[in-house]
């Protein structure tokens, strides 16, 4: 099977992707079973132990708005406060430039392996693959990126990489593996899988001469990161190598530690449901003289990549995103065709939103027009980002730049011209009703057949 | 200076239009607001929701006595602990105690909580002399220390202490929920992922 790569977008072949899904019977009753009773119930329970949600929501929506006008004084303190606090920060305009960066510290200490917490914005930038081509062997250890990292597969899911995949696929996964392990033995069990994964990377989370995080939030006043886990991956990431990199995209940046506040009081409970994450793990600058661990070295790297074109445009609004997930998990597209099908890292709504902008919308420009506009991803989201508006404005983008093209352009234009004569768009549309009413009773399940005339027909006896 | 953070922070200005924040005070939840006794409680209940196991003791000398217990479920007579003058007080005859970092074969480890928060139940550990980080994520079952007196209603406040406390933020600050866990696996919740499969947190009374 061939997947998507950060160089390598699928986008175009969606609908390809999206009917491999629709077909694999496995994969949707996974998909039913985990959103539905997993995320969907497990955020309305969290929400309901916190009445001050909503209100959350607009706090958090406030903090974000306020922090992206200031965004480049809110930067400049931060780096300021990394650099007080031992740190080194370093700013890449792009994948590419962000890559090198983080090679070039690799190589500085001449490390052999570095462990990963999970990081979107290393997906983003190809991370995985430039360690690889510089001989750097990469090691994900959270369970899931762990998983997918095995199988060669990208993430189907920003908070849930392994999504996708059943516990029986996992089992042969480590069968395949886990060499040192004895052969044959019983993986049938969650619980096995878990403490087998564990003591694989135990020892790599040890040995690993950098470790490298991503950061869910950046704190100016401080300059501190963040990471939630539950795993307690990320955490032992940043705290047993020498040397700790954490990659972050220019928007995470909040400007106190009380905006962290509010963003974590939203963050794991529209994820997870969860009050909190398990770990919370605050990071400002380098080991101090008289720590007893953490690294010596700490670099911050800071990415555009094109963020900045965002900013005070029309999409402006998808900078508040704080990746809980909620879009992804609400979404009734991403509920059957899951992950891979929207062809590059960043899958459901928010994706839709963001990849055409990544990749270009000639790559991408179905993925916004795969949305049935039903809104819940904007009434799920926790900093209540205008999804559906942004949605609509890369369809305009993409009709702007030719797409769709062919018969469906051809109709849509055919359409709007007789919408705009209504004397001649009534007289075809009354007898072209007829016949699809008996098309539908010819295959009722294909296309349901109009019920009565025409609107304006009905309209006029008085029917409403 | 280089050329890329420049050119990152002239299109952010430019993009940017500034501007001065409206005092707004953080939102706190009513149940970060808890006082006295209704506090402890709080704690307690979010502590256990989070599936920690919560002990409640008078006294510090006590605490060798609880940690014996747990080492003898945990099957060791070792014991790692952070190198914390309450604990090194404390009369550990008979426990083959070391103090120190944590390390891959630590099976019981012992920490001081720097505070918690009542609202979720959540520990916040800090980095320091008497306090490694690395003790939080790597034993098997992770017994904390907590005072009673050091539990803050919220994060907000927990913050305004260690902010009093410190020109800097220590290196790392640990916010811990309840024992490790994952859902990778065909969202189903196991624990003992990659940090302790147990957490005990042992509340004390006692103002040492």
């Amino acid at each position: 099977m061939s997947f998507f790569s950060q160089d390598n977008p699928l986008c175009h072949d969606f609908l390809n992707g999206a009917k491999k899904a629709l077909d694999d019977d496995r994969l949707q009753a996974q998909l039913a079973r985990s959103l539905k009773d997993g995320f969907q119930k497990k955020r309305l329970k969290g929400m309901s132990r916190l009445p001050e949600y909503e209100d959350l929501r607009d706090q958090a929506k406030a903090i974000k708005a306020h922090t992206l006008e200031n965004l480049d004084t809110y930067l400049e303190q931060f780096e300021a406060q990394v650099i007080a606090a031992g740190g080194q920060v370093h700013w890449a305009r792009d994948d590419a430039e962000a890559c090198k960066i983080i090679i070039d510290i690799c190589q500085s200490v001449n490390a052999k392996t570095v462990t990963k917490g999970k990081s979107m914005i290393a997906e983003e930038i190809g991370l995985n693959a430039q360690l690889v081509a510089n001989g750097i062997e990469p090691v994900e250890t959270d369970l899931g990126e762990y998983i997918i990292q095995l199988r060669k597969e990208p993430p189907s899911h920003i908070i849930a990489p392994a999504f996708h995949i059943s516990k029986e696929q996992v089992a042969d996964t480590f069968h395949e593996h886990h060499l040192k392990q004895i052969q044959g033995r019983d993986l049938t069990e969650p619980t096995t899988l878990v403490h087998e994964a564990r003591e694989e990377l135990r020892q790599k989370f040890i040995n690993a001469d950098v470790g490298i995080t991503g950061a869910n939030v950046l704190v100016a006043e401080t300059g501190t990161g963040l990471i939630v886990t539950n795993e307690g991956n990320g955490d032992l990431t940043q705290s047993l190598p020498p040397v700790h990199i954490a990659v972050s995209s220019i928007e995470k940046v909040v400007p106190t530690l009380d905006d962290a506040d509010t963003i974590l009081r939203l963050l794991a409970r529209t994820a997870t449901g969860q009050e909190m994450s398990v770990y919370t793990t605050f990071f400002t600058g380098a080991k101090r003289d008289t720590d007893l661990d953490g690294p010596s070295q700490f670099h911050m790297v800071l990415l555009d990549n094109r963020r900045s074109e965002l900013l005070g445009g029309p999409l402006h609004d998808v900078l508040s995103c704080i990746r809980c997930g909620a879009c992804i998990n609400h979404c009734p597209i991403y509920a059957k065709v899951s992950g891979h099908a929207y062809g590059w890292v960043y899958p459901g709504p928010i994706g839709s939103i963001l990849t055409p902008h990544f990749v270009g919308v000639d790559e991408a420009h179905l993925l916004p027009n795969a949305c049935t506009m039903c809104g819940r991803c904007e009434e799920v989201c926790p900093v209540r980002i205008p999804l559906p508006k942004l949605l609509r404005i890369w369809r305009g983008r993409a009709f702007d730049a030719g797409h769709p093209g062919g018969v469906q352009r051809f109709g849509l234009k055919l359409w709007a011209w007789f919408a705009k004569r209504p004397a001649l768009y009534h007289t075809v549309v009354r007898p072209a009703v007829g016949v699809l009413r008996r098309l539908g009773k010819a295959r009722p399940f294909d296309l349901p057949a109009p019920q009565g005339g025409t609107f304006m027909d009905r309209y006029k006896k008085g029917e409403r | 200076m280089s050329t890329a953070r420049t050119e990152i922070l002239a299109r952010l200005k430019a993009a940017s239009p500034s501007s001065v924040r409206p005092s707004t005070p953080a939102l706190i939840p009513k149940r970060g607001q808890a006082e006295g006794q209704a506090r402890t409680d709080m704690f307690v209940e979010e502590a256990v929701y989070g599936l920690a196991e919560v002990v409640r003791l008078q006294r510090w000398s006590e605490v060798v006595d609880k940690v014996t217990q747990v080492m003898a479920d945990a099957g060791t007579d070792k014991l790692k602990a952070a190198p914390h003058p309450k604990l090194q007080d404390l009369d550990w005859s008979g426990v083959e105690i070391a103090y120190g970092r944590g390390q891959d074969d630590d099976l019981v480890g012992l920490s001081v909580a720097y505070g918690a928060v009542a609202e979720t139940g959540t520990l916040v550990m800090r980095s320091g002399a008497d306090a490694p980080a690395t003790l939080n994520f790597l034993p098997d079952v992770h017994v904390v220390v907590l005072q009673v007196s050091d539990i803050a209603a919220n994060y907000e406040a927990v913050w305004a202490c260690l902010l009093k406390e410190h020109n800097q933020l220590p290196r790392t600050v640990n916010w811990i929920t309840g024992p490790s866990r994952t859902a990778d696996i065909e969202q189903t919740m196991l624990l003992g992922a990659h940090g302790p499969r147990k957490l005990v947190i042992v509340l004390i009374d006692e103002k040492a």
